[in-house]
């Protein structure tokens, strides 16, 4: 067991860099997750550390070993592909075995071996099954135990989920996270679904064309996006995103027309140091932060509303203001009532402020 | 009146059906059925009477029975290999490995394959046999068989090993097999019902050729069925017409038989363990 250490690994494709010297310390155990849109290098960094990229420049460790030249099989790695790529002429035993085939094992511990990583998955029973005649969801689990099956150093998963139906997928985050946690084997997990990378990872790193924007542990992403990609990217629905234009003088933000002052705004001082009088903001508030009302509110902004999405636990406002969308979500039991014109107030403790090109100033 | 076009609309396309499974179907039912026919001519009939004869007196004819036995498996066996195993290689190289300017030569494959045609040239070919010293020998004719229908065959190869996802190969590497047991163990079971299809369309290809083996073979005992059918022919030159239905019959049991035999073996595909 052991982890990995990505030292500005780069991948070209002609001119184009898919992956743009990233650096990424992956600790002993913990289950990485590697969070951003297609296209934005995540399963090109991922196939690299499993050795089927050859890195344009910098190195890849995994444990003590510096693997970046080696080829897949001397990397002690295992991994999971979107498409689960089990070998449709195997039953699920020879799939599942099929690594501790490669390795010499005997047919005999093989068969063992085989049968407990199906046991922990739940399909034993199946195992002389071929992949056509599974479910989705079996197809998915016998693709995890033919990963656990020869005890890698290393795991890697390309997108396992996002061939599954919703309510499988959610159920398969489950049984993901309590047999990683199980095993304890460093995990390093592709998705480009937020809410999986939250749900499973004890770090993520959101990446956009080819760097990592952020790394932390997913809350404090969450609830510290450094720039609006970030902002926009995390929860669903993301963090609202308003164009404004601060007021150092008057100790205030215009947005809309609308004045809101920042006396109660956390980040004052912050701001004032790195940001200029009448300077654009991206001003971001997340939907949970913002207060509604029917009637006008104090240090508010006013829009119609546009839609009402409940959903079960809490509801989903959407309001128009001057044609862009504002989320604000509602924790009650009752949809709630609101139509025609109304107040949005943010929580001054809770907003960020970016530069127009997307940095956080405070 | 709507309802009577309707039926006209029906009535016209069942008729141009059957015309057309009678212009496939008749030369067939008449090559099933002559061979059984004491006195045939060249029109489909019952057999009248009832006869075993024919196919005696083709049995009793030792050079029509060796060209197709003997001649005509060994072209046509040798030719089916030779192209199977050739072209499921390159393809899988040409499909998997990054060879620049690979495209291109897929390209020049399929240009090769239907602009140079065989008439055309059948002298430069005899030429380079000639100098190789293969005048008249299998070897020679196989060759030639191999040479031209490679091409075709490795841009259909190719197109098939391009549908099989490299994840399958990808997870066997990962896996920690090493490559060329990647391909023993995954990619040529993937494959092999596109190598089926090309065995069979070879062996076809070669089984029932005739102007390459007729030029470049000058011993009566190596020449195959193609040309052997000739000795039914009277010295005048008009063919006993009972005795090549029957020797034509049994020319083309074997490749009837290949086809139901890979068919049965091979014929179904694998489906599944790739989520699409």
């Amino acid at each position: 067991m052991s982890g990995i250490q990505l030292d500005r690994l780069s991948k070209h494709f002609g001119s184009v860099a898919a992956v743009d010297e990233v650096t990424l310390q992956i600790q002993d155990g913990e289950f990485f997750a590697l969070l951003g849109p297609s296209g934005c290098g995540k399963t090109t960094t991922l196939r690299m550390i499993a050795g089927l990229e050859k890195a344009t420049a910098g190195t890849i460790k995994i444990g003590d070993r510096d693997v970046t030249t080696l080829a897949p099989r001397e990397r002690d790695i295992a991994m999971v592909f979107q498409d689960y790529a089990l070998y449709p002429h195997m039953n699920l035993l020879d799939n599942i075995g099929y690594p501790l085939k490669v390795r010499g094992i005997p047919r005999a511990e093989l068969q063992q071996r085989v049968t407990e990583a199906a046991q922990s998955l739940g399909i034993d029973h199946l195992l002389n099954r071929r992949p056509a005649q599974l479910s989705g969801g079996q197809q998915q689990r016998a693709a995890v135990a033919r990963a656990i099956v020869h005890h890698a150093q290393v795991f890697l998963f390309d997108e396992p989920l996002s061939n599954l139906d919703a309510k499988l997928r959610v159920e398969a985050r489950g049984f993901l996270k309590h047999l990683q946690r199980q095993v304890g084997v460093t995990t390093v997990y592709v998705t480009h679904d937020q809410a999986e990378a939250m749900a499973l990872a004890d770090h993520i790193a959101i990446m956009e064309q080819g760097k990592v924007v952020q790394m932390g542990p997913p809350l404090e992403v969450y609830h510290r996006p450094r720039t609006t990609f970030v902002a926009s990217f995390l929860g669903s629905p993301p963090m609202n995103l308003l164009r404004g234009q601060l007021d150092l003088a008057a100790r205030q933000v215009r947005v809309n027309n609308a004045a809101i002052s920042l006396e109660q705004f956390r980040g004052w001082d912050r701001l004032v140091e790195h940001a200029q009088q009448n300077v654009n903001v991206v001003m971001g508030i997340r939907p949970e932060h913002l207060t509604i009302a029917q009637h006008e509110i104090p240090q508010s902004l006013t829009g119609e509303v546009y839609a009402i999405q409940p959903l079960g636990a809490e509801s989903l406002v959407i309001v128009q203001i001057k044609g862009e969308p504002v989320s604000v979500r509602l924790f009650t039991d009752d949809t709630p009532q609101f139509s025609g014109r109304v107040w949005l107030a943010p929580d001054l403790q809770r907003v960020f402020f970016y530069h127009p090109d997307g940095e956080l100033i405070a | 009146m709507k309802r009577i076009k309707h039926l006209l609309g029906e009535a016209a396309y069942y008729i141009f059906i059957l015309v057309v499974m009678a212009f496939f179907g008749l030369p067939l039912l008449w090559l099933v059925l002559t061979p059984f026919n004491a006195r045939a001519t060249l029109a489909v009939e019952i057999p009248q009477p009832f006869t075993l004869d024919n196919f005696q007196q083709v049995l009793n004819n030792t050079f029509a029975v060796r060209a197709l036995v003997q001649n005509n498996m060994i072209i046509a066996v040798g030719a089916m290999l030779g192209v199977t195993l050739i072209a499921t290689l390159s393809a899988y190289a040409l499909s998997r490995a990054r060879v620049p300017g690979s495209s291109q030569l897929t390209y020049i494959l399929i240009l090769f394959s239907s602009v140079v045609t065989g008439t055309a040239a059948m002298v430069p070919i005899f030429l380079i046999i000639f100098n190789l010293g293969l005048i008249d020998t299998y070897l020679g004719v196989i060759v030639v068989f191999i040479g031209g229908l490679l091409p075709a065959a490795i841009f259909i190869m190719r197109d098939f090993v391009e549908g099989i996802p490299r994840s399958y190969e990808e997870s066997a590497l990962v896996a920690g097999a090493a490559p060329s047991r990647v391909f023993l163990d995954v990619a040529l079971p993937l494959i092999r019902p596109g190598m089926m299809v090309i065995a069979i369309w070879s062996f076809v290809q070669a089984w029932g050729s005739f102007l390459i083996p007729f030029i470049l073979l000058r011993s009566p005992e190596r020449m195959p069925a193609s040309i052997a059918v000739y000795s039914f022919y009277t010295e005048a030159g008009t063919p006993n017409i009972t005795l090549v239905a029957a020797y034509s019959l049994l020319y083309a049991i074997p490749v009837v038989i290949l086809y139901l035999f890979v068919n049965w073996r091979y014929g179904f595909r694998f489906f599944g363990g790739i989520k699409r």
